[in-house]
C-alpha cells in the first residue's frame, strides 16, 4: 500500500494510526502526504523529528495521551507499557512502572527532629537514587539541607552550600527542606492545566509528567523551592536507574517538565517508608499515618512542640519540625 | 456574493502587502535578517531544552516573561485611541484608530510567541484548549490570562477586520456589528493587564510581587509607555505613507503621557517607600534590585538607568516648551519606552526570584540564545505590524478598494 493514497486528506487521527503501525517509515510517509496535510502537520512533524530515537515511535502516542485522571485502566496499561518500552530503548534497562493507589484511611505526615539532624545529607543522596533524578545538567535534588546559625529560624539566613565533611559544625543546626505536601498548596492552584494536584485521600502532591506544559508557574508559586524543572532531558545512566517505578513518582521524566518529592509514593503506598527516612543515620526523621492515633507521628504531633516553615503563608504544611 | 468579494478582499490584501517601494523592501529585509537568527536560536532551544537559557530552578522566569509582560501593556495601551475615537468621537483619532488596534494585534501575537518560547513543552499547547485540554479555570490566573489574551486578540481582529472590509466595499459599517464589541474591548484591555499583574501579585511566597499596587502600576505604565509607542509608530507612518495622521492625534497622546508618566513614577515611589521604610526581611528583593545584596548586584545599573530615563521622559512630557518640539518629544518617548521596559520587565520579574524563598542568591541575565529569540520575536512582531498597517493604510487611503486596480507605491 502506498501511504499517500491511503491517507490523502485525512485527519490527524488517521495519520497517527498509520504512524503507529509504521513508525520507521514515518519520514517517507510525511513526504508522501498531500501538500495541505503536510502543512497542517508541519509543526508537529518538526517537533517529532527532533526528539530522540527512543521517543520517536511514541511521539504521537503521547501527543494524544489523556490527563492521568481521565485515563481508563486500559489506557493506563498502555501508557505504562510505553514508558517501560522507552526506558528499555533509551537505557537498555527493564523497569516496571506501576500505579499504586492511596491506602484508605491513611494520610501521611512527616516530622523532623532538628536536635538530631547532623547535616550529613544522607537523605539527599538516598532520595536521588530512589527517585531517578537527573544527576547533572540539570542536577535535581528534592531535599535541600540548610546550615543555620543559632538565633534564627528564617532559612534566608542559612547556608545551602556548606561543606559536608566536617558536619555538624560548631554552633550550627541543620534544616532539611523538601516538599511540604501542603494542605493548601499554592503550586496546584496556579497550574493552568491541572498537571499537578493534591491527592484527596493521602494528601500527596503529584505531577502528571506527561501533561505538564512546563510553564514553571508552580515553581514561582512554591515558597519551599520544592519544585524542580527538567531543563534538559534527564541525565541518568543505566546503572543508576531504579527499576521499581510508578507513573506519578519516580519513573524517568521527559524533558521540559516539572517534578517534585512525592514522599516516595511508590514506597509509601506499598507500606514502606520514604527513602530519605530510611537513609537518615540519626533517626531524626519520623514518617507515618496521622489518621492512626497510635502511630508515632501522631504522638509526636500531639506531644512535641512542632512547628512548620513559613506558617504565615497559610500553606498548611504536612511536614513538621521540632526540637527535643 | 459577499463571500466571493470577501475572498477577493483577502487575496488583494495579500497582494497589496507584498508590493511596495525599495524602502519598504529594505525594511522587510532588515526584519527578516533578525527573524531568521531568532528561528535558528529557537530551534536550538527546542531541541536541547530550556537548559540553553540562563534560567534556573531559582530564577524560573526571565527575558521571555519580562518581554511578555511589557507587551501586554503595549496591547492594552491601544485602548487610549479606542476610547477617544469611539466614545468621544474625536475625529483625528477616529481616522487612524484601526492602525492602533492592529498594533494591539501585533503586540498580542508577540505575547503569545513569548509564552510559547518560555514553555518547556510547547508541543503540549493543546492542553490549554477546550475539549482537548484541561484548562484550570477559574482557579489558575494563568488560565485566565490564556482566555483574556486570546479574547483580546479576537476582539481587535473582529473590529478592525470588519471596519476595513466595509471601507473596502465602500459601505457604511453597521454599528450593531462592531460597536458592542468595541465597548467590550475597552474593558477587556484593562482586564488583560490586570490579570497579568495578578499572575505575580497573587503569589504569597514572593513578597516582592505580592502587593496590591501591582495591577494599578501595570495599567498606568501601559498608559505611559503605550502612547510613547503609538507616537513613534504614527510619526513613522506619517512620514512614510500617504495616510494623513492629523496633529490632533499627537496632541492627545501628549496630553495623556503628561498625566500618566508622573503617576507611574509616583506609584513606583510608593512601592519604594513601603519596601525601604518598613525595612522588614521582605525588603531583600528590592535591596537586591536597587543596591545589590551580599555582593550580587547585576541589576542595579539597569534599574538606575531606567529610573533616570523615566525621570527625563517625565520632565519632557510635563514641560510645555520641551514637549511641543516634536523631536524632543520623540526622544522622550524613546526614553519612556526603554525605561518602562527595563523597570517593568527585567526590573520586576527577576528580583521577584532573588533571593529565593530559601535565601539562595542566583543571578540571571539572558543567554545569547534567549537574546536572539527575543530579538526574533520583536522583529516578527514588527513585520506583522508593518504588513497589517500597510494593508490598513491602503484601505483607509482608498488605494485598496473594490473595483479598483492595485496602485501601490508604498
Ligand atoms: S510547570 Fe507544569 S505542573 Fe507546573 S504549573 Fe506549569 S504545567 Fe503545571
Amino acid at each position: 500500500m502506498k501511504p499517500s493514497d491511503k491517507t490523502k486528506g485525512t485527519k490527524i487521527e488517521k495519520m497517527t494510526e498509520v504512524m503507529l503501525a509504521n513508525p520507521v517509515k514515518r519520514r517517507s510517509f510525511l513526504k508522501g502526504l498531500g501538500v495541505v496535510a503536510a502543512a497542517a502537520a508541519a509543526p508537529l512533524g518538526a517537533a517529532k523529528a527532533i526528539s530522540d530515537k527512543a521517543e520517536e515511535s511514541s511521539f504521537w502516542e503521547t501527543f494524544f495521551q489523556k490527563h492521568y485522571k481521565e485515563m481508563s485502566a486500559e489506557d493506563k496499561l498502555k501508557v505504562f507499557a510505553r514508558i517501560e518500552r522507552e526506558t528499555k530503548a533509551s537505557h537498555g534497562v527493564e523497569v516496571k512502572v506501576q500505579d499504586p493507589q492511596a491506602i484508605p484511611g491513611v494520610k501521611y505526615a512527616y516530622a523532623l527532629n532538628l536536635s538530631r539532624c547532623n547535616g550529613s545529607r544522607r537523605c539527599v543522596t538516598a532520595c536521588v537514587r530512589e527517585n531517578n533524578q537527573s544527576r547533572h545538567e540539570p542536577e535535581i535534588q528534592y531535599i535541600k539541607v540548610i546550615e543555620m546559625p543559632r538565633g534564627t529560624m528564617d532559612p534566608e539566613n542559612g547556608n545551602l552550600y556548606y561543606q559536608g565533611e566536617s558536619v555538624p559544625n560548631e554552633g550550627k543546626f541543620y534544616l532539611p527542606v523538601q516538599c511540604n505536601q501542603c494542605n493548601n498548596p499554592p503550586c496546584t492552584k496556579v497550574c493552568p492545566v491541572e498537571a499537578t494536584w493534591k491527592e484527596s485521600s493521602d494528601g500527596l502532591v503529584v505531577v502528571d509528567y506527561d501533561w505538564c506544559i512546563g510553564c514553571r508557574y508552580c515553581q514561582a508559586a512554591c515558597p519551599y523551592e520544592a519544585r524542580h524543572f527538567n531543563f534538559a532531558k534527564p541525565n541518568i545512566t543505566a546503572e543508576e536507574i531504579n527499576p521499581n517505578q510508578s507513573y506519578l513518582s519516580n519513573r524517568l521524566r521527559p524533558k521540559g517538565v516539572m517534578e517534585k518529592c512525592t514522599f516516595c509514593l511508590h514506597r509509601t503506598r506499598n507500606g514502606k517508608n520514604p527513602a530519605c527516612h530510611d537513609a537518615c543515620p540519626t533517626g531524626a526523621r519520623k514518617f507515618g499515618n496521622i489518621m492512626d492515633p497510635e502511630s508515632e507521628i501522631s504522638k509526636i504531633l500531639k506531644e512535641k512542640r512542632v512547628f512548620v516553615l513559613k506558617e504565615e503563608l497559610n500553606t498548611m504544611p504536612q511536614f513538621f519540625y521540632y526540637f527535643d | 456574493m459577499i463571500l466571493r468579494s470577501y475572498a477577493l478582499f483577502w487575496m488583494r490584501m495579500i497582494q497589496y502587502a507584498a508590493v511596495g517601494s525599495v524602502k519598504f523592501y529594505l525594511w522587510i529585509l532588515f526584519l527578516l535578517a533578525l527573524i531568521i537568527p531568532g528561528i535558528a536560536a529557537y530551534y536550538y532551544q527546542f531541541t536541547h531544552g530550556l537548559i540553553v537559557t540562563n534560567l534556573s530552578d531559582q530564577v524560573s522566569w526571565g527575558a521571555y516573561i519580562a518581554n511578555f509582560t511589557f507587551l501586554v501593556g503595549v496591547a492594552a495601551g491601544a485602548v487610549l485611541l479606542v476610547v477617544p475615537a469611539y466614545v468621544y468621537h474625536h475625529k483625528p483619532t477616529k481616522d487612524i484608530v484601526i492602525v492602533g488596534e492592529l498594533l494591539a494585534v501585533a503586540a498580542i501575537v508577540m505575547c503569545l510567541l513569548f509564552i510559547l518560547a518560555d514553555m518547556g513543552r510547547p508541543d503540549r499547547f493543546t492542553h490549554v484548549l477546550p475539549i482537548l485540554g484541561r484548562l484550570n479555570f477559574p482557579r489558575s490566573v494563568l488560565a485566565w490570562d490564556v482566555i483574556v489574551l486570546n479574547g483580546y486578540l479576537f476582539l481587535n481582529l473582529h473590529v478592525s477586520g470588519y471596519l476595513l472590509f466595509m471601507k473596502y466595499l465602500g459601505r457604511t459599517p453597521n454599528k450593531l456589528i462592531y460597536l458592542p464589541i468595541v465597548f467590550i474591548s475597552i474593558f477587556w484591555a484593562a482586564s488583560i493587564h490586570t490579570v497579568t499583574a495578578f499572575l505575580y501579585s497573587g503569589l504569597g511566597g514572593r513578597p516582592f510581587w505580592n502587593t496590591a499596587i501591582l495591577a494599578p502600576r501595570f495599567l498606568i505604565s501601559a498608559f505611559a509607555g503605550g502612547p510613547a509607542i503609538l507616537t513613534i509608530a504614527f510619526r513613522s507612518i506619517k512620514s512614510c505613507t500617504k495616510l494623513n495622521v492629523e496633529e490632533g492625534v499627537f496632541d492627545l497622546l501628549k496630553k495623556i503621557v503628561a498625566i500618566t508618566m508622573p503617576i507611574n513614577l509616583f506609584l513606583l515611589g510608593c512601592e519604594l517607600f513601603k519596601e525601604f521604610y518598613t525595612d522588614s526581611t521582605h525588603v531583600a528583593s528590592a535591596k537586591y534590585l536597587y543596591f545589590g545584596l551580599h555582593g550580587a548586584h547585576m541589576l542595579t545599573p539597569y534599574i538606575w538607568s531606567a529610573i533616570a530615563m523615566d525621570l527625563i521622559a517625565m520632565i519632557i512630557f510635563v514641560t510645555p516648551r520641551l514637549r511641543s518640539d516634536n523631536r524632543i518629544f520623540i526622544f522622550g518617548s524613546v526614553l519612556a519606552i526603554l525605561g518602562i521596559w527595563t523597570e517593568k520587565g527585567m526590573g520586576l520579574i527577576i528580583p521577584g526570584f532573588i533571593p529565593s524563598p530559601l535565601g539562595d542568591i542566583v543571578e540571571y541575565t539572558p543567554s545569547i540564545v534567549e537574546f536572539f529569540v527575543c530579538l526574533g520575536i520583536w522583529s516578527l512582531g514588527g513585520l506583522i505590524f508593518t504588513l497589517l498597517a500597510k494593508v490598513a493604510i491602503g484601505v483607509l487611503t482608498g488605494d485598496l478598494k473594490e473595483n479598483s486596480s492595485i496602485s501601490s507605491q508604498h
